[in-house]
């Protein structure tokens, strides 16, 4: 734990190259965030219809199924939306900077980039780490929205809920400081956890098949309990008085 | 300015209590290829290691043109290796990279050229290695001998002072032995460059190196020109350079007599 605190802040302190070469970030943020896009998307066009089909059969006993708009909306927004797509996050980018770096470490790579007087630190770990930052609220925020498009086609097209209940309903009762803003710094905040993860099994993995495969699977177990503590820790802070 | 670009003198490295180098001493001139040879084991990687500065040494001096290795700090040493070069032993050439990036590398992260330039520089140390039709491939798209050329023309980007190569030789056909054999040699002595190589390939390294230091156990055991070497009766030199089986290195690892551990052993 404190070795990785350690690489955090190393790779926060070897950042300014992120800076004077954007173009390291970009390459990131489409290694991180736009191969991810198919898997947030599908997701969360499934999770959103399967909302809107359980509020359904649940509102629709007490007579108010024009709060489905609701339900889906803030499930998504405080919950679903950021802990899922993080919990994706790490199992598809995650992982995938994990075997990256691993493989490098286990193919000389780095070790190549270090005689040639490149800080791997600052070359490989940093773009990385804003990369898949950057990366996720942004995806968390897609998973949302496909999240209430899916509750809107099963509630309002398939089943027929009022239209627009289920719009105004909904924009009545999110709110953009305590829910929207909330959900995206919980997905900052995974997207810290998951990535900082993903890069030190990685950075430490032995130089071997064998390690590069036990990192990997670390990095999805770690990070998948991290998302999970973080969350229940993040949302007592921030829903306790509503 | 000294003759010697690496000076070693006195030399102790361990791994935990393991001893590795033992006292090593050692002079690579300038404008030569010295070689390192040496059974499996015996610490010449570490030694590569530690001129590379990836290591601390535990006692004694290494200097490589004039500067004591354990003097600097990462700037320093980022700052020396700057004008070093590494081959290493599989090439480890940054595989999401073509060929082209891969050798254009350094002199993007290093200097502040314009993009024509750096593609000029880095055709010509392709076609010094002969490959430059293959600038656009990617390294997975390379045999061996081909990735170990690219590593070669990556090494040599800067015009570095030293180019130091661990295990050129190993896994190659006949033919890219030859040919990496011979780059070495060419690269050189157009560059003006000094070459360290780390090889337990007698034959090919022989035909190539200007000057050959042997060890063994930590220490060295041997050192001369080639023809010196092939000359040599020193037992662990012949047994090295013929390629004997048993001699000063044992064909046995220790061990109990083979009666005793069959139980066939007279009571």
């Amino acid at each position: 734990m404190g070795v990785a605190t350690r690489f955090f802040g190393l790779t926060l302190m070897h950042s300014g190259i992120c800076m004077r070469r954007p173009q390291l970030v970009f390459n990131e943020i489409y290694n991180a965030g736009v191969l991810s896009l198919i898997i947030i998307i599908v997701s969360g066009l499934f999770v959103g219809m399967v909302l809107g089909l359980q509020g359904y059969e649940t509102l629709q006993t007490y007579g108010s199924e024009e709060a489905l708009g609701i339900l889906v909306a803030l499930s998504l927004v405080r919950e679903l939306g950021p802990v899922v797509a993080a919990l994706l996050f790490a199992s598809r980018a995650g992982s995938a900077i994990t075997a990256e770096i691993g493989l490098m470490k286990a193919t000389e790579q780095i070790a190549a980039m270090e005689m040639m007087a490149v800080d791997p630190l600052a070359r490989v770990v940093a773009p990385r780490f804003w990369g898949a930052v950057i990366s996720m609220p942004l995806l968390a925020a897609l998973f949302s929205a496909m999240g209430i498009f899916g509750g809107y086609l099963v509630g309002v097209v398939l089943i027929g809920v009022d239209e627009g209940s289920f719009w105004s309903q909904m924009q009545a009762a999110v709110d953009v400081r305590e829910d929207v803003m909330n959900g995206v710094i919980k997905s900052v905040v995974f997207g810290v956890a998951v990535t900082v993860i993903a890069l030190f099994e990685g950075y430490d993995a032995p130089p071997t098949a064998e390690g590069v495969s036990r990192a990997t699977t670390r990095t999805v177990v770690t990070s998948s309990l991290a998302i999970l503590a973080l969350d229940f820790v993040l949302t007592a802070f921030m829903f306790r008085g509503v | 300015m000294s003759d010697n670009l690496i000076e070693i003198r006195d030399l102790h490295f361990g791994y935990g209590s393991r001893p590795v180098l033992q006292g090593i001493n050692l002079n690579a001139r300038r404008g030569q290829v010295v070689a390192i040879m040496g059974n499996s084991g015996c610490g010449k990687t570490t030694l590569f290691r530690l001129i590379g500065g990836a290591l601390r040494a535990s006692r004694g001096s290494l200097k490589v043109d004039g500067v004591e290795l354990s003097a600097l700090d990462q700037v320093g040493l980022y700052a020396l290796r700057r004008r070093m070069g590494v081959l290493f032993q599989f090439g480890a050439l940054f595989t999401d990279m073509t060929v082209f990036d891969n050798v254009a590398f350094q002199l993007r992260e290093h200097t502040d050229l314009p993009e024509e330039l750096i593609r000029d520089l880095v055709l010509l140390k392709l076609h010094a290695v002969g490959l430059r039709g293959a600038a656009r491939l990617m390294p997975s798209e390379l045999s061996g001998g081909m990735a170990r050329r690219v590593a070669l023309a990556r090494a040599v980007a800067l015009d570095p002072m030293l180019v130091m190569y661990d295990e050129p030789f190993a896994g190659l056909d006949p033919i890219s032995l030859g040919v990496i054999g011979n780059i070495i040699r060419r690269l050189t002595d157009t560059l003006g460059l000094t070459s360290l190589v780390v090889t337990h390939d007698v034959q090919e390294s022989l035909k190539i190196v200007d000057y050959v230091y042997f060890i063994s156990e930590g220490r060295i055991e041997a050192e001369g020109t080639p023809d010196e070497i092939r000359a040599s009766l020193q037992p662990f030199v012949h047994q090295f350079v013929h390629g004997e089986e048993d001699g000063p290195v044992p064909f046995h690892y220790p061990a109990p007599a083979i009666a005793e551990d069959l139980g066939v052993a007279r009571v």
